[in-house]
């Protein structure tokens, strides 16, 4: 399974001198399986992009949205796959107690805040997600209700072998006081994440920042790397950095994380642009 | 243009869990009740206790720290519990239980009392718990000494 982070900024997107390292573009993962599956992680404004490098002969794409903040679809309406009647996109995100997904889409794809209408795509599918798991092709998908203000999933994703856990916004200490007293039962995400190759989780907040943001749905990095600790994860990813992290300070908490002795995951920082292999690959 | 949107649903309210995490709805309301005064108890979906907070030890002369999850029955079976009157009470028509077996809010004046106490009059609440989906998730009880009302 190949994957490109096409977006890692958390929030806002933030283009400047000083993000050119770490990007600006807002929250989309693309992986693509041996087999050839395309599954798109949110659709941020990092999904123009991938969009575009969608090769012109695929017949679908899978376009897993974790929840509906503005950072996560705000690419939506730009995701070029959506206009070709070619390509069936089916939209999957999480199911609602008040509206279908489909519905609740719609307040944005419609003007006035935008002059295109879902209903003016031609080859769309939506799918309401409740926490179990289901398939898409040679994927195998999990999905569970995950401690961020309204609904929102983290993803489980198994393909050729390897396993991609994606919780872009996510603040597992609120529920579990990580990382003072993790317990894997009590603690958000847990059975996402657990014993995945790779977890791309949000790190937002310094410690600092987050003592000011409690309840806000985001994660520090010491809470993140509890969490990955906690869940015996192969890598952990760093991801949705916040919009006023410079990439000089993101290279220095990097650098601290790197260093540290006690980790028992390979670590490396969410990079707009990167792309890595996990299990078989294409 | 043929407008071929569908929308459908996946992964049913009743697909199983695959660990032993609790659901995110049971895991913010445990930290909820972990915060405040108000005695609470909470269970599972099969009427097992999974945590009641330290107001709601004292009134029962048990700290969850050593009794960790157990079902509710064995609990309750370790203090005395009567109706308002005094008069014993049935397990099931707690309103606790009712939660969980019917599925629909239920209130009860209380008299309790722990190993060697006396008896404290309670009022209880308790209301069934239905996640994101209708899925249910269990019940939850909250009590007032009703001394202080
Ligand atoms: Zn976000
Ligand atoms: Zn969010």
């Amino acid at each position: 399974m190949k994957a490109v982070l096409w977006g890692t900024r958390g929030s806002l997107g933030s283009a400047s001198a000083e993000t050119v390292v770490y990007g600006g573009d807002t929250s989309s993962v693309e992986l693509v399986t041996s087999r050839g599956t395309i599954l798109v992680l949110d659709a941020g404004s990092g999904v123009r992009r991938l969009g575009a490098a969608v090769p012109a002969d695929v017949k679908r794409v899978d376009l897993l949205l974790t929840h509906l903040h503005m950072d996560h679809i705000q690419g939506l309406g730009f995701f070029g796959p959506m206009y070709n009647p070619n390509i069936e996109t089916h939209v999957w995100g999480p199911a609602s107690t008040n509206a279908t997904l489909r519905t609740r889409l719609s307040r944005y794809l419609s003007p006035p805040l935008f002059p295109v209408c879902v209903r003016d795509l031609p080859n769309v599918f939506f799918h309401d997600v409740m926490p179990g798991t289901f398939e898409i092709d040679d994927a195998t998908i999990t999905a569970d209700f995950i401690c961020h203000p309204d609904p929102t999933l983290g993803y489980r994703i198994e393909a050729d072998g390897a396993s991609i856990a994606y919780m872009p916004d996510h603040e597992p200490a609120l529920g579990a006081e990580l990382p003072y007293r993790p317990d894997p039962e009590w603690t958000s995400g847990y059975c996402i994440a657990r014993g995945v190759d790779v977890l791309i989780h949000d790190a937002q907040y310094t410690e600092a920042e987050y003592l000011t943001h409690v309840g806000w749905g985001h994660s520090s990095m010491r809470q993140t790397t509890a969490f990955a600790t906690l869940a015996e994860v192969g890598q952990l990813v760093s991801f949705h950095h916040d919009p006023s992290h410079s990439d000089s300070m993101l290279e220095e908490i990097a650098e601290k994380i790197s260093t540290d002795e006690n980790l028992r995951f390979k670590f490396f920082p969410g990079k707009e642009g990167v792309e890595f292999h996990v299990g078989r690959c294409c | 243009m043929t407008p071929s949107n569908t929308t459908n649903t996946v992964g049913e309210p009743s697909t199983p869990r695959q660990s032993t995490q609790q659901a995110i709805e049971l895991i913010l309301l445990r930290q909820w009740a972990s915060y405040i005064k108000t005695p609470i108890w909470i269970t599972s979906a099969d009427g097992y206790l999974l945590f009641f907070n330290e107001p709601a030890e004292q009134i029962i002369g048990i700290r969850f720290g050593e009794s960790g999850p157990m079902p509710v029955n064995e609990l309750v079976s370790r203090f005395e519990i009567r109706d308002e009157y005094g008069a014993p009470i049935e397990a099931q028509a707690l309103p606790l239980a009712v939660a969980v077996a019917q599925r629909k809010p239920a209130h009860s004046r209380l008299r309790v009392r722990a190993v060697g106490g006396e008896y404290v009059p309670i009022a209880v609440t308790a209301f069934p718990i239905e996640g994101q989906g209708g899925r249910f998730l269990g019940a939850v009880a909250m009590f007032w000494e009703d001394r202080k009302a």
